[in-house]
């Protein structure tokens, strides 16, 4: 037994403490990195939720930067948000889309009725085909759209205003000067 | 060395024989129908193949989450309705929601050591344990420095 190896014990326990801090600094496990960052929204046809419209598609959401916001009334993290969505369309004038993803559309017109409603307009989404086609896995996701349909950003959770402050916002304001000449 | 020996080729063993473990039953909840018993086989190991991206450890044939149901309708409805290869279905899947639903992962800088960590540990543990039971067998005591030799040496030698 030479003096060195004395410190192979040490040796590991640094290791392990690296190990440690890598695995326990990495991300939260349940956030899934988006597959669909800069690609194009999928296409679509759903009924929308309020009653009597047109079929809507995907060239409705195009022409100026959207948050394509997927809620539904069995979502207490829905609920939390919705405040600071209403807050984004009455005073940062941002054009917020729904998705009305595995709800019942009376009563998702309760919640909008009762809660106040800052959406365009709402896609239904009754079985969950556009989530599926969305990559998404919970309720609320957010997504942000450029002018062409193109996914810019994903938040999986809460929109809050820390979120817009440091994530939506600034890279809304590059999609406003990509859209502007 | 005996006893350390054989724990270590028994947790060897314990560990290569649960990997092959089935995984449970498809799930009670979904009602699909199928035109053949190969039709429905080939749907299940599919379905196996991917992880709910909901439940971190399960995949999706054996968890009860809604993603997860949604997601096994997705897949009877690429592969039996329409017909799709596998590899289309794990493409398709693939697309949507990442590397992630990929129980084995595509090979990529990021995951070299997802790939090669656990082989490699093995490797050096077995060159560790070659390397020891050698040194043993041989009775090569290297470790004894040549101070003690010769006080030992001496021991013997002389009538002590």
């Amino acid at each position: 037994m030479n003096r060195a190896s004395l410190f192979v014990p040490f040796a590991v326990f640094l290791l392990i403490l690296l190990f440690g801090y890598l695995g326990f600094s990495l991300n939260d496990p349940h956030k899934l990195p988006s597959a669909l960052l800069d690609k194009p929204f999928p296409t679509f046809e759903a009924e929308p939720l309020r009653p009597g419209g047109k079929t809507l598609r995907r060239e409705d959401l195009l022409g100026a930067p959207v948050l394509v916001n997927v809620w539904a009334t069995w979502c207490p993290t829905c609920r939390a948000e919705h405040d600071e969505l209403k807050r984004l369309r009455a005073d940062e004038g941002l054009k917020i889309v729904g998705i009305n993803y595995k709800d019942e559309p009376s009563k998702a017109r309760r919640w909008l009725a009762e809660l106040g409603d800052p959406y365009d307009f709402n896609i239904q989404d009754p079985d969950g085909r556009i989530g599926v086609e969305l990559g998404v896995y919970g309720a609320p996701e957010s997504f942000l759209l450029d002018a062409n349909g193109v996914i810019r950003y994903k938040r999986v959770g809460d929109v809050n205003p820390r979120i817009w402050r440091d994530e939506i916002q600034p890279i809304l304001t590059l999609l406003q000067q990509e859209a502007g000449p | 060395m005996r006893t350390l020996q054989a724990a270590l080729i028994l947790s060897i063993g314990v560990c290569l024989a649960s990997a092959g473990t089935a995984a449970p039953a498809g799930n009670p909840v979904d009602v699909l129908t199928f035109a053949s018993e190969a039709e429905e086989q080939r749907f299940r190991s599919l379905v196996g193949e991917f992880r709910c991206p909901k439940c971190l450890n399960t995949n999706l044939l054996g968890s009860d989450a809604p993603i997860a149901k949604d997601l096994r309708k997705a897949v009877y409805r690429l592969s039996v309705e329409q017909g799709q290869s596998d590899d289309e279905v794990r493409a398709y899947l693939q697309e949507r929601y990442g590397d992630f639903v990929l129980y084995s992962p595509p090979l990529r800088p990021a995951n070299v050591l997802l790939w090669f960590g656990p082989p490699g540990l093995l490797l050096l543990g077995a060159f560790w344990w070659f390397r020891t039971v050698r040194r043993a067998a041989t009775g090569d005591a290297t470790d004894f420095d040549a101070e003690a030799r010769v006080r030992l040496d001496n021991l013997l030698d002389g009538d002590a």
